[in-house]
């Protein structure tokens, strides 16, 4: 495998933020999760559950609902305001203010043509769904009390809101509110004097509702009468996210999640059906404060910053990654950026930027230096020169450069004072690897060539692919500073001739994103690894695949190795040894050697230990190309840096855990 | 062996009600439960056994309502019959031979005319396997009917209670390790549901138990972990799903839905019946300290009843899950008897260690448990691995005023502590009372202890490892105003070699001490008179002959032998080599009981010290070695004239086997008396004498002597006659009222003389006589033809027609009697 000297990293303080809201779009097997700090992720549940996009977060946005729009994403929150992002460009399109107090939830209708949304003030909001932007219409039947959930009857007559301590039914069309007042009851014992809140609503198309509210309950109402059918008492506290497919699903604050099924008494007759609590699944240790249910799968994220994907295996034929259970905690993309020369270290935090200097063997690290940002942007990408001379981040609305100049244990950091005008924003910055350039992926997938000097940065070129129109989330650059290759979310990879400025070729289209992508110091052959675990390595200078590549395509890669539930974040070589490939994920580091054979289906994949007990004559014939170190775990990036030294970045999820807030006490038995 | 074969043993009392599942029948009025070979029923309300249906001749497997009709039960038993009973009246009523052992029996009203029982994979008849097979009863007006119809249903099952019907018995519902099977009868199509064994986070979900919910389909199982898992769309391949409670931290033993399904009884090692409600899972009710793990729940047919069957031999009846109305407690039997077998010799009761901390007063003549003397009188603390004061012996002296018993607790890492209790009876309370507590009596473990018998003395004698014997007394203190206690009189020992057991003479005037290998004798002045010896091998049991051989001391030896001596001249009278592991003496007799074992077996031998030849032998009496035995005074002196069976005349032996099942030996004459006693309750019990009743007796009389001997066998188990029949049962299992009709009318005519009546009854009974012995060859041949099991003992089934027929004799003569006084009426 080779030796390398390790920095073992665990001073980056990454915290994930707690998710509270979560939107499935079924058309295009897309869910959008909006979490605390206001930062919108959309996944690709068609592709591995690949975290395709990143809006950053603002201070000052809040998200306490989120909704799709055929494609179109709108966001609630209790700042007032209704959002709709732009998702080419990665940033909010417009907000707009609906004058009705702090909002609790926004919902569409199953037609696309209205949204609604509940306020603090208790008004129920209809907004018309325009081509470009959206439209108030008119109030429902204003109410005493904060309207908290909402759910739209299919049918879209009819629309049923949860508030304090009572259910109400809207008719829309006159937008009265009809007869049905279902009242909640409160809970047991000391919170008789507290207020019910009635977290969610399911407005089902037979009329029937369910709702989850702070005592605990779920409770099935008949919509016509406005009667109770049925009270489950599912737990102690609170119940706080429902969602429904062919079945309810309930989360409460103590983790679980929790099943309901809507299953005849009898196997014969199908009619008296009745809601039965069936499953209960606990994945979470925090609250679970936003649900979707999928075709094949529950989807849960909360408190505890982790989103979970919990297939349910009677959809299942047999046993595949696909009916594997996933957790999905750290993004997948990059937050830490090494400068391999100089042995920087820099982190990104949404609202600030560390900087950290290696030390030697002894395991001196040093705090350089941290840059906080004003305003209340946060930060979408930074980047941070080989050499270690330049650092660059972008937030929303700017793009910042700093000449940052070390000697010894100081360091000046200078912003560079005037960027070129047309450098508003950044979806990726890169600097070539002499440090001459800056490249900084822009709108439309185009790229930015900003030429760097000591005296001034200059505006050369803009990079402009043939067709594209999603924004570019991964680049990277040769050593010669040749060649740039962009990856956007079309799954598109163009290449660019920098010293010609412009397009040398396009990769052929593989049906998966490409999750990390590196070139070749010597040969400049391109090495991809896609969500879907598959590897290609493309010459630039040939514009075809390689012959490796081929053959690793022909043969098919390992199950053991398909079947991984994270996708690769970071590809680098080795220059020492040209026929290395190092790249890792969140809970392995790997090694392929091009020059070894690669491993069939009957060989055993994780071989090491296997390795080590045999003896040497032995070993040869037991190698394969794939060489893998589950040593470390948790890894957020390694990067080799040029005095052969592997840094590792560790993140331990259970120093995650601990930060986070103490969960809901509950008794265990026998302590 | 032929002529022993009149001895059996038998399950008598003290034998488990726990076994299975018992019955509440459908008026809630009792309670039926599988009792060693017979079927017990117990009043619910009064805790009184009200009959006991004997007939089985193996242990009782299962007891079910017969769906059809609300007034009987079928039993089925490791003999390979299923039963029918009538229980109001104790009657039975049909035996059907399956040639089978049957582990359990599970019925469905909609199944009329089938049961489904458990028996051994049919291929192997010693296997692990087992098989639900479904038995179709054959309409048949016999009372013995050979059912030889049988369909498999599932294969491989767990041989006992674990299988439930479903909704309207469309489907059968069993759980074996980590598979639930459930077979639709109409598309005869069978689903398996496997769970994980999985052993991570603890878990384990070997299914223990099933219920089916009797209106819905939801299939409710219990699994090791404590878990129950609520199973519903069953009948679809991947689309079924479960829901999961849990409340049992131990394995969830028995789960039982009521009768309407509104709730589930779940029960386990906790003591505690957990009642969930259906649909509202997260309400659930708890019944706790019932006292020991349950085994299995009942719930009457209204709902009203519960019971729960308990580990430690014991049923509770619970109204409404609120209220404990009644315990039917039996024998409680621990994993082993500490004490030894005791008999109490006021109460005549088997004593021996119950409930933990607790010696128990077992009445083996009413097989009901007397009571409890808390003997620790400390809290006992249901958790293993705590080490907690445990009874370990116990004696009474001659009279029953005095109880003696020793407690010990052994810590690891602290030494050994040891109490010595003496209780002295309390003619007020009718109780023992706690006299004196001796802390630390002797510094190791008490080996034994006996009362001496002397009249004079009231002493006791206590050996220990420590290399001493003591001797305790009770000195009056009158000066004080405490009275009478306990103190140590006398300290002796032998070349600090440790003593092994100890004997009282008869008299109280020796005391033998078995030191190792050498047996002292000591005279009450604790003079050491002699020492016999008779190496090798350390001393096990000492015993002194009784009344007319009462010069002679027994002991056995570890090393095989068993020797005599005799105590005149102080030399070994006899010795043979046989491998005694217990001695016993019969205190009202001169006969000894010497249980050896060989070879995996126990044999038995009585023999008197003073004769070469052997009262009794049986080889090959059970498995294993037994572990205690002892012999009970009867109530009333038996008059058997067997001379292999006189040993049994005035006292019955009781042993335990390896098993911990409590057995004793009954003879032919006894099971007649017994017989013969329940018939006399029967008489007792109905109502006045009628002339009718004579009448039909009289007719039913004449028509014995035609009937074939089919219709004579119909009334051999019960040993009735025709009037009780006619009288005592139910008018559904009568025959039909025209019948009946022809025949009473017939018996109007008493037209025949007078002078032909002297005459006839003789004829009658020579006529009768053989008809009965008639049908008792033909019953013998049946049985061979069957080839039933070898495990038949015939002795009860040939003692019946015998006592029937003394019965019956004597029946005639007082209906010969009573027809003069009728023809008197007539007359009038």
């Amino acid at each position: 495998m080779g030796e390398f000297k390790v920095h073992r990293v665990r001073f980056f303080d990454y915290m994930p933020t707690a998710i509270r809201a979560m939107a499935f779009n079924a058309h295009t097997e897309r869910l959008a999760l909006g979490r605390m700090d206001g930062s919108v992720e959309i996944f690709n549940f068609a592709d591995r559950y690949f975290q395709e996009k990143v809006i950053p977060g603002k201070d000052s946005r809040s998200i306490e609902a989120l909704c799709w729009v055929g494609g179109r994403l709108f966001s609630a929150g209790l700042n007032g305001e209704i959002t709709e992002y732009d998702l080419e460009n990665l940033r909010p399109k417009y907000s707009l203010e609906a004058y009705g107090g702090p909002i609790w939830t926004i919902t569409s209708n199953s037609q696309g043509a209205h949204l609604a949304i509940g306020c603090e003030d208790g008004t129920v909001k209809l907004f018309e769904v325009l081509e470009e932007s959206i439209q108030f219409e008119r109030n429902l039947d204003r109410q005493k009390g904060r309207i908290i959930s909402l759910s739209w009857h299919p049918s879209g007559t009819q629309i049923a809101a949860g508030m304090m301590d009572m259910i109400r039914v809207f008719d829309v069309p006159t937008g009265e509110l009809k007869t049905a007042m279902l009242l909640v009851d409160r809970g047991f014992g000391g919170s008789k004097s507290r207020e019910t809140v009635v977290w969610s609503v399911v407005f089902l198309s037979d009329y029937t509702i369910i709702s989850g509210d702070s005592a605990g309950k779920v409770q099935v109402w008949d919509g016509h009468t406005g009667t109770l059918v049925k009270t489950h008492l599912v737990t102690k506290w609170d119940v706080l996210a429902l969602s429904d497919e062919s079945s309810v699903v309930v989360g409460t604050s103590e983790g679980t999640v929790i099943q309901f099924q809507f299953i005849a008494p009898t196997l014969q007759q199908q009619q008296d059906k009745e809601w039965v609590r069936t499953r209960t699944f606990k994945n979470h240790t925090h609250d679970v404060r936003a649900l979707a249910e999928i075709e094949t799968a529950i989807v849960s994220g909360g408190m505890d910053t982790q989103l979970v994907v919990r297939p349910l295996l009677e959809k299942f034929d047999e046993r595949s990654h696909a009916s594997a259970l996933r957790k999905i905690q750290f993004p997948h993309r990059n937050l830490v950026f090494c400068a391999k020369k100089a042995g920087l270290l820099l982190f990104q935090f949404p609202g600030q930027l560390e900087l950290w200097r290696l030390g030697e063997s002894d395991g001196h690290v040093l705090f350089l230096c941290d840059i906080c940002l004003q305003g209340e942007d946060h930060i979408c990408c930074s980047a941070l020169s080989s050499c270690g001379g330049w650092l660059a981040y972008s937030t929303m609305s700017s793009v910042r450069l700093y000449r940052l100049q070390t000697d010894n244990n100081d360091i000046s950091i200078s912003k560079v004072p005037k960027l070129p005008k047309i450098l508003r924003s950044a979806h990726q910055l890169c600097f070539s690897s002499d440090s001459s350039k800056l490249f900084a992926a822009s709108s439309q997938s185009s790229v930015l060539v900003i030429a760097l000097s000591q005296s001034e940065c200059k505006y050369v070129h803009t990079l402009k692919p043939k067709s594209g129109q999603q924004p570019i989330h991964l680049m990277t650059n040769s050593v010669d500073g040749k060649w740039l290759a962009t990856a956007n979310s079309d799954c598109e990879i163009h290449v660019y001739n920098v010293q010609k400025l412009k397009l040398h070729c396009i990769v052929p289209v593989y049906g998966s994103c490409p999750s990390a992508m590196g070139i070749h110091p010597t040969t400049n052959n391109l090495t991809m690894v896609h969500a879907d675990q598959q590897i290609f390595e493309y010459s630039i200078v040939e514009k075809q695949y390689t012959d490796w590549s081929r053959k690793l395509q022909k043969q098919g890669l390992h199950n053991l190795w398909l079947d991984r539930d994270t996708p690769v974040t970071h590809v680098t070589f080795n220059p020492k040894n040209p026929e290395q490939i190092l790249l890792h994920d969140m809970h392995m580091f790997c090694i392929i050697d091009q020059s070894l054979p690669l491993p069939d289906q009957k060989t055993q994949f994780y071989n090491q230990m296997t390795l080590r007990s045999l003896s040497e004559q032995e070993r040869p014939s037991h190698l394969h190309a794939f060489k893998i170190c589950k040593t470390f775990q948790d890894l957020l990036s390694v990067s080799l840096l040029d005095d052969q030294s592997l840094v590792m970045v560790e993140r331990p999820l259970l120093a995650i855990t601990c930060q986070l807030p103490a969960p809901v006490r509950q008794k265990k038995f026998a302590t | 062996m032929v002529a022993h074969a009149e001895i059996r043993v038998v399950h008598l009392s003290g034998s488990k009600i726990n076994f299975r599942e018992p019955v509440i029948t459908n008026d809630s009025r009792f309670l039926l439960c599988a009792s060693g070979e017979s079927v017990k029923v117990y009043s619910s309300s009064s805790e009184e056994c009200v009959h006991d249906l004997q007939g089985h001749t193996d242990l009782v497997s299962g007891i079910v309502r017969n769906p059809s009709n609300h007034l009987q039960v079928y039993s089925c038993s490791a003999d390979g019959t299923v039963r029918l009973w009538d229980f109001t009246d104790g009657i039975l009523i049909k035996t059907f031979i399956i040639g089978y052992p049957i582990y359990s029996i599970y019925v469905s009203e909609n199944h009329g005319g089938v049961v489904f029982v458990v028996v051994p994979m049919a291929n192997d008849k010693s296997s692990e396997l087992f098989q639900l097979v479904a038995v179709h009863l054959p309409l048949s007006g016999d009372q013995e009917v050979e059912a030889r119809e049988l369909s498999a249903v599932l294969c491989d099952v767990s041989p006992s209670g674990a299988a439930s019907f479903g909704r309207k018995g469309e489907y059968i519902a069993a759980v074996k390790g980590l598979q639930l099977e459930v077979f639709f009868f109409k598309k005869q199509k069978s689903h398996r549901f496997f769970l994980k064994s999985g052993n991570k986070k603890g878990a384990k979900n070997a299914f223990t138990c099933v219920s089916c919910h009797p209106k819905e389909d939801c299939i409710a199982t219990g699994h090791e972990d404590g878990k129950i898992r609520l199973w519903r769309n069953f009948n679809q391949k991947k689309e079924y799903t479960y829901s999961t409670l849990h409340w049992h931290h131990g394995a969830v033993n028995t789960l039982q839905f009521t009768p309407e399904g509104t709730n589930l009884l779940s029960g386990g090692i906790e003591s505690v019946l957990v009642q969930w409600h259906y649909t509202q899972e997260n309400q659930k009710d708890f019944l706790p300290r019932l006292g020991g793990a349950i085994t299995h729940i009942a719930v009457s047919p209204d709902g009203s009843l519960f019971c729960t069957s308990h580990s430690d031999n014991k049923i509770t009846i619970i109204q409404s899950c609120v209220k404990v109305s009644a315990i039917i407690q039996g024998l409680v039997k621990g994993e082993g008897v500490r004490t030894d077998l005791t008999i109490d010799p006021r109460s005549k009761a088997l004593v021996l260690n119950g409930k933990p901390g607790h010696l128990q007063f077992y009445s083996l003549h009413r097989d009901k448990l007397l009571y409890n003397l808390d003997i620790v009188q400390q809290e006992y603390i249901h958790e293993e691995g705590l080490d907690q004061f445990e009874v370990v012996k116990a004696a009474f002296d001659t009279r029953g005023d005095w109880l003696a018993t020793v407690e010990e607790r052994t810590q690891k890492g602290s030494e050994l502590e040891i109490n010595l209790k003496l209780w002295v009876y309390d003619e007020q309370t009718q109780s023992f009372m706690l006299n004196t507590t001796v802390i630390a009596p002797h510094e190791d473990q008490i080996t034994a202890m006996c009362f001496s018998p002397s009249p004079e003395t009231t002493m006791l004698v206590t050996i220990s490892f420590d290399g001493h014997f003591k001797a305790w007394l009770l000195a009056d203190h009158s000066d004080t105003k405490e009275g009478a206690s306990w103190s140590c009189d006398f300290v002796g020992g032998y070349h600090h070699l440790k003593p092994g057991c100890c004997c009282f003479s008869a008299d109280g005037s020796l005391l033998a001490v078995g030191f190792q290998e050498v047996v002292t004798v000591w005279s009450p002045s604790w003079e050491l008179l002699t020492t016999l010896s008779q190496p090798p091998g350390a001393i096990r049991d000492l015993c002194f002959g009784r009344l007319s051989c009462s010069k002679y001391l027994l002991g056995t030896s570890t090393k095989n032998q068993l020797c005599c001596w005799n105590l005149l001249t102080c030399s070994l009278e006899w010795s043979t080599p046989v491998d005694v592991s217990l001695l016993q003496a019969d205190p009202l007799s001169e006969n000894m009981a010497a249980f050896c074992s060989q070879s995996g077996c126990s044999d038995l031998f009585v023999f008197k010290p003073g004769e070469p030849r052997p009262l009794y032998s049986q080889k090959a009496l059970c498995t294993g070695k037994v572990q205690r035995a002892v012999f009970a005074p009867r109530d009333q002196m038996l008059e058997s004239c067997e001379e292999h069976a006189q040993w049994l005349n005035r006292s019955q032996l009781y042993f335990f086997t390896q098993h911990m099942d409590l057995m004793t030996f009954s003879t032919k004459t006894e099971e007649d008396r017994l017989l013969a006693s329940s018939k006399r309750l029967m008489v007792d019990d109905s109502v006045a004498v009628t002339p009718f009743y004579l009448l039909l007796g009289k007719h039913r009389q004449h028509q014995e002597a035609l009937t074939n001997p089919m219709a004579e066998r119909i009334q051999l188990p019960q040993g009735s006659i025709a009037i009780k029949e006619l009288l005592y049962t139910p008018a559904h299992v009568l025959p039909s009222a025209s019948f009946l009709c022809s025949m009473f009318v017939r018996s109007l005519l008493i037209s025949s003389s007078s002078a032909s009546e002297e005459k006839e009854p003789v004829e009658e009974e020579m006529e009768s006589e053989e008809e009965d012995s008639e049908g008792e060859a033909e019953l013998r041949d049946a049985r061979q033809d069957l080839g039933g099991s070898a495990a038949w003992g015939p002795g009860e089934e040939l003692g019946a027609p015998a006592l029937t027929k003394a019965q019956e004799r004597e029946l005639r003569r007082v209906k010969h009697f009573d027809h003069s006084w009728l023809s008197s009426v007539l007359e009038c």
